[in-house]
């Protein structure tokens, strides 16, 4: 699955959104969701594609997220 | 191993404080705390010290066993809140109990009963002799909070728990790991008053870093139940419950959605306690207890997580 359609799927899940209401340019607190939300999102993210994530304040849209874990896939 | 639970008892100070309570000292509200830590209300002592609710707390277990205090071959006790370094906690319940027998305390935070347990079971296997053991862990956490900082002083609550553990065969299995370090979680004392002292330390109060505690809580919770499971040629059909320390619904929530199991499978009361530390889990048992569900002959799982960092899980036959 690609990351981005992941990380959709997973904050649609969480925020009991539509999918087709989030894109790249979604920024989380947009969503409402918190620090808690994010890491549990993290480690689902962290499980699904074998990588290692630390969710940093800068990673805070859809977008930003995708890249880093598309980066940390290498 | 080494012993069964023939009694549990548990005690909390009067004062109920609501979220609303709660919101008008900092800025929060219920909605938010009920939603994302999962307490509706906890206990915080007027006038009560740590050790004065584990005596009682132990009481109520040596009266659910129908054993007398004077029967007790060892008294473990844990604390983070305790109101006395020396003497120790389990030394101070002892002389509450007004008996004389080997007593000592047990540090691991919040996952301090599963210590004890161990230990308990260690002292059993070491000591031929020993036919019954008191295990109590009792906190006054509302003395360690600080309570301008939002993210923690809602969480946590006062309250003691305690068991009686005779010796027997229904401690099956335990898993523990240790793994030190203060960055995620600490509870610093004082400096003194020393004139020849410079550092500088943190406030005597819980820190915690919240992201990070979740991911080491949930982690440490999926392992050691699945480490538990497996060791045992079990599945999760085969437990009738898991009695987890009662930190914070949503690590629970997220554990069992790893896991695979219905949330239903965990027993929890923090809507009512907070998070009591070391007394969560004597706390949680004792309410499954007389509540009913358990029957004897039931397998269940303890476990806890916490500061140290320190985190554990047992399988119990009841």
């Amino acid at each position: 699955m690609e990351v981005q359609e992941k990380i959709i799927e997973l904050l649609a899940e969480a925020t009991d959104t539509e999918a087709s209401e989030i894109n790249a340019d979604t920024a989380f607190a947009d969503l409402g969701i918190d620090s808690l939300d994010l890491t549990e999102m993290a480690m689902q993210l962290e499980e699904e594609f074998g990588i290692e994530l630390e969710m940093k304040p800068e990673i805070n849209t859809v977008g930003k997220l995708t890249e880093v874990v598309e980066a940390l896939r290498g | 191993m080494s012993f069964r639970i023939i009694g549990t008892g548990m005690y909390v100070p009067s004062k109920v404080v609501t979220n609303d309570d709660l919101a008008q000292i900092v800025d929060t509200n219920d909605e938010w705390i009920s939603k994302r830590v999962g307490v509706k209300e906890r206990r915080f002592s007027e006038n009560e010290f740590a050790s004065e609710m584990g005596l009682k707390a132990a009481q109520n277990a040596l009266s659910d066993a129908g054993v007398k205090p004077e029967e007790i071959d060892a008294i473990f006790a844990a604390t983070v809140s305790g109101e006395t370094s020396s003497p120790s906690m389990a030394c101070m319940i002892q002389n509450g109990l007004g008996v004389s027998c080997m007593a000592m305390d047990v540090s691991a935070a919040c996952s301090a009963f599963l210590f004890l347990l161990e230990t308990a079971a260690a002292f059993f296997a070491l000591h031929k002799e020993f036919k019954k053991i008191l295990v109590v862990g009792t906190e006054r956490m509302s003395g360690i909070l600080d309570f301008a900082d939002r993210s923690t002083c809602v969480i946590f609550g006062d309250g003691a728990g305690a068991a009686v553990l005779e010796r027997g065969e229904n401690y099956l299995d335990s898993v523990i790991t240790v793994k030190g370090g203060d960055t995620v979680i600490k509870i610093p004392h004082g400096n003194g008053n020393s004139p020849y002292f410079s550092r500088e330390q943190d406030t005597p109060y819980i820190h915690m870093q919240g992201q990070e505690t979740f991911k080491y809580a949930v982690t440490a919770i999926s392992q050691d139940i699945s480490d538990l499971l497996e060791r045992n040629h079990l599945t999760i059909d085969d437990i009738a419950w898991i009695v987890p320390h009662q930190a914070n619904k949503r690590i629970i929530d997220f554990a069992a959605k790893r896991l695979g199991i219905e949330k239903e499978k965990f027993f929890c009361n923090i809507e009512k306690y907070g998070n009591t530390s070391s007394a969560s889990v004597p706390i949680a048992l004792d309410e499954l207890a007389k509540s009913g569900k358990l029957k004897r002959g039931d397998k269940i799982i303890l476990c806890a997580f916490g500061g140290g960092l320190a985190n554990a899980a047992c399988l119990i036959e009841w």
